[in-house]
């Protein structure tokens, strides 16, 4: 008896399959690989090439190596944060956690920048703060200088080379297989090759990043185009919480790449047309460094009251000149080579255009804090789909709420990418064995791939992948910005709702099989384009503002009616909105219950 | 009308070439410091979606995009345009093998830099707390843990052409230096012993080559360099 109907698909048997190999997919790998596990690692680039090779700034621990810290203050600080959308179950197993991670991290060979005694060196990054906010600002990011993506990222990457983890290298993930007992695998596509591979497993982790491309304007890099995300609504699932994009308040003007926080933790500031130091009005005590949302926000008021700067008064400055040539090119030197390259600006002299620019999802595949996939049944509003799991920026488990802290994220991924090799571990001890597919299941990953190839080969008319994708960016760029309005937003669906309409009619002109980039950019559109609709959808629901979702029509928090997730699940009809409480309860702590955010 | 740049692109598609060729285009200049990786995207979005590059980060720190750029291996995301010669000759990187266009098969360089087994090791037990490091010993990984392994420097090493299957090239052999010298990893004697063979090191001539391609302006032959004193000193 065949596996499979057809004989073009090949087809691999692993306990687990990754997909992405960031920091998230590849410390949830190092989990299960050294336990002993067969796991392959799926991923769409060589992993190095992941974006958690771009982080700059650092990673979030309350380790207390250069002012005494707590993990309940780091809880505190990204309670607050998150504008308490965040779940303080998840928060507080995370800030916990991450003192144990980061040292692990060290100990698996992360070149962090050190302190004269020979600990790790930290920097203090905005919304950080000692005592809930009554100790002043705490140094809490580990940095290994201003590059300390690619320090994880790499050594990760080593420890998986030690480990013998089985990296899929280019290899695209078109579809997951699921049926009523949950997710058994996951359609494939070799892109070098251009040959179709099924990779059937006990568990399926979604570890695909951010989706930041969604904007035309943004910090990430080409690949952050949301496919887990995607997948999982082609599923039936739902993702959470969508209409928070944030903004990080200093990407290089028009083109985007980021001048990390840590700028600012070492002392920099911005300044307005007029010279004037104007975070001070914003934010009296942080300044500079509070919340992303909130200085953000400073500087699109700036902007819209006439103080931005240049000929268009289109960004503000940051400058840094004042720290000196010698801190900026030692804890600093990355920043320095990308104003250079990209801003034409040498910052030990001279202040860098910055804008706010969208730079992390806060919103994702709703998981647990074990990782676990979940979606509402009924009045069950955290059912767990079994044999799926997201972590990192794909998932939204949720740490970060309305707004992630800086720092954060590169907590998330390892913190997470653990707790979810461990949660495996249990299910794997459960289901020994790989369950009965449905010979035909390889068949819509396929007919993803050959509806592409095919408008190639006959030459088909239509709108390019190019056009549409740019159409879709400026339309989530000028209709879902910084601040938000209905009219703006409800423009703004609709549009993007008959530019849907016109993927089926699109065109791809390469028909070739061998590593088909554009094959490949049409799947990452199709991607983009779901998530782009779910997240207008959301934004357009929420009437109020809440973190990085700022509205002009509703300027204030309604805790009595928002202050719940929001699930947005996608099919043929279109986008259905529906909503889940947030997670109040923490693990062993008392919650943190909502109150004014004051910077 | 805007300014226009002329490029001509290594063009091969072995599904259906017989041989490799260089295709012209011309590509306006969209923006002020514009790169070269903007040209390519103009080409694949608005001209020819059949030309076929690799490329992630668009800034200089995932390492995808290295080529050969009028004869010099570089970054295409941080390579500005408008300085180049015309029309700018852009092929694969030299000495690899084509998948398709300007993409190679990377396999044997990864493979190389997995021989030198580019993780901490140490046999003391794990600490508590972080190990100890101080500034002084970590300013010794600067120049090197920064390599975002593009090969443009292993590409442009006239020995690694030759000798590719045994040498290990530019890259691969200034991440093995940066294990030697990290203060924390204690297989320092493991690591060297395992160099000391006349292809795996000894094939650089320090012809320099490589320190010239680096775009990240690391410098491999003084690694080499430095490992080749430490082996010296060892036998001495
Ligand atoms: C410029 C920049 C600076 C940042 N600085 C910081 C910082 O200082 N501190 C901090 O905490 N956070 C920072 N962040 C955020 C943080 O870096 C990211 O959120 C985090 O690295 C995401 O990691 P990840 O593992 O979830 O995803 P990624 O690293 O994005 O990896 C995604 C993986 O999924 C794979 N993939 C995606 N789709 C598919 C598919 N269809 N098929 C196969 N594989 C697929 C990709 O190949 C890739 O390997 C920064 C982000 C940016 C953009
Ligand atoms: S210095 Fe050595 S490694 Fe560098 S190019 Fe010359 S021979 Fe190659
Ligand atoms: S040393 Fe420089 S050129 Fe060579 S791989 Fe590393 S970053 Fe690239
Ligand atoms: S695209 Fe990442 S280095 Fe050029």
């Amino acid at each position: 008896m065949a596996y499979l109907s057809t004989d073009k698909v090949e087809h691999h048997f692993h306990d687990v399959v990754i997909v992405g190999s960031g920091g998230a997919g590849m410390r949830c790998a190092l989990q299960l690989a050294d336990a002993g596990h067969r796991v392959a690692v799926v991923t769409k680039v060589l992993p190095t090439r992941s974006h958690t090779v771009a982080a700059q700034g650092g990673i979030n621990a309350s380790l207390g190596n250069v002012a005494s810290d707590h993990w309940h203050w780091h809880m505190y600080d990204t309670v607050k944060g998150s504008d308490y959308l965040g779940d303080q179950d998840a928060i507080e197993y995370m800030c916990r956690a991450a003192p144990l991670l980061v040292r692990e991290l060290e100990h698996q060979g992360v070149p962090f920048s050190r302190l004269d005694d020979g600990r790790i060196y930290q920097r203090p990054f905005g919304g950080q703060s000692r005592e809930f906010g009554e100790g002043g600002q705490a140094s809490r990011t580990c940095a290994a200088a201003d590059r300390t993506g690619h320090a994880i990222l790499h050594s990760l990457y080593q420890q998986n080379l030690r480990a013998g983890t089985h990296f899929y290298q280019e290899f695209f993930a078109l579809d997951l297989i699921t049926g009523d007992d949950g997710c058994q695998g996951l359609m494939a596509w070799d892109i070098a090759r251009g040959e179709y591979h099924l990779f059937q497993a006990k568990a399926v982790i979604l570890a695909t990043g951010g989706a930041g491309r969604v904007f035309r304007v943004t910090t990430n890099a080409h690949i952050c185009t949301g496919d887990g995300g995607a997948l999982t609504l082609a599923a039936g699932l739902p993702m959470e919480d969508m209409e928070f994009f944030q903004f990080h308040p200093t990407g290089i003007a028009d083109v985007g790449p980021l001048i990390t926080e840590g700028v600012r933790g070492e002392g920099g500031y911005l300044i307005n047309a007029n010279g004037e130091r104007f975070m001070e009005r914003y934010a009296p005590t942080a300044k500079d460094l509070a919340s992303r949302d909130v200085v953000s926000r400073a500087i699109a008021q700036e902007i819209r009251e006439g103080r931005g700067c240049g000929p268009k008064k289109d960004h503000v400055l940051l400058k840094l000149d004042h720290l000196g040539e010698e801190l900026i090119m030692s804890k600093l030197p990355n920043i320095h080579e990308l104003a250079l390259r990209f801003a034409d600006v040498d910052c030990t002299k001279d202040p860098v255009p910055v804008q706010p620019t969208v730079h992390y999802t806060m919103g994702g595949i709703p998981t647990n804090r074990f990782g676990e996939v979940v979606y509402s049944k009924g009045r069950n509003k955290e059912v767990v789909f079994p044999g799926l799991y997201a972590i990192g920026e794909a998932a939204c488990v949720s740490v970060h709420g309305a707004n992630r802290l800086g720092g954060n994220s590169l907590l998330e991924i390892v913190v997470f990418g653990r707790a979810c090799g461990n949660q495996v571990m249990k299910h794997l001890r459960e289901h020994r064995y790989h369950a009965q597919l449905d010979v035909d299941c390889w068949q819509r990953g396929a007919e993803r791939v050959e509806r592409w190839l095919s408008s190639a080969r006959d030459r088909r008319e239509g709108p390019s992948i190019a056009d549409v994708r740019l159409r879709m960016q400026t339309i989530m760029q000028e209709h879902f910005g910084v601040y938000r309005t209905e009219e703006l937003m409800a423009e703004g669906v609709a549009r993007l709702e008959s530019l849907a309409g016109e993927m089926d009619r699109a065109v791809i002109s390469d028909g070739c099989g061998l590593f088909n980039t554009e094959l490949v950019e049409a799947l990452e559109l199709e991607n983009l384009m779901a998530l782009a609709r779910v997240t207008a959808a959301g934004a357009l629901a929420r009437r109020e503002s809440r973190g990085a979702h700022a509205r002009d029509d509703y300027p204030e928090r309604d805790d009595e009616r928002w202050m719940r997730h929001t699930l947005a699940t996608l099919d043929s009809e279109g986008v259905k909105l529906g909503y889940k409480p947030v997670r109040t309860s923490p693990m062993t702590v008392e919650s943190f219950p909502p109150k004014k955010r004051v910077y | 009308m805007s300014e226009m740049i002329r490029l001509s692109i290594f063009r091969f598609d072995p599904e259906r070439d017989d041989k490799p060729f260089m295709q012209s285009y011309e590509v306006p200049v969209t923006k002020r410091g514009m790169k070269l990786l903007d040209a390519l995207n103009y080409i694949k979005w608005e001209l020819d979606g059949t030309l076929t590059y690799r490329r992630s980060c668009g800034e200089g720190v995932c390492g995808s995009d290295g080529l050969n750029i009028n004869g010099v291996n570089g970054l295409a995301c941080i390579t500005p345009v408008t300085g180049l010669k015309q029309p700018v000759h852009v092929r694969p990187l030299p000495g690899m093998h084509v998948i398709r266009d300007l993409v190679v098969d990377m396999d044997h360089f990864f493979d190389q830099y997995r021989q030198i087994q580019p993780w901490m090791q140490t046999d003391t037990p794990t600490p508590e707390h972080e190990r100890l490091q101080s500034p002084e010993e970590r300013a010794l990984l600067d120049g090197q843990y920064e390599c975002i392994l593009c090969a443009c420097c292993t590409t442009s090493c006239p020995s690694w052409w030759w000798n590719g299957d045994r040498f290990l090239g530019p890259a691969v052999l200034l991440q093995a230096n940066r294990w030697i010298v990290d203060s924390r990893d204690e297989a320092t004697g493991r690591r060297l012993d395992q160099l000391e063979d006349a292809f795996r090191l000894y094939r650089c001539h320090q012809i320099m080559n490589c320190m010239e391609a680096c775009p990240k302006e690391l410098n491999p032959t003084a690694a080499i360099d430095s490992i080749k004193r430490k082996l010296l000193a060892r036998k001495s």
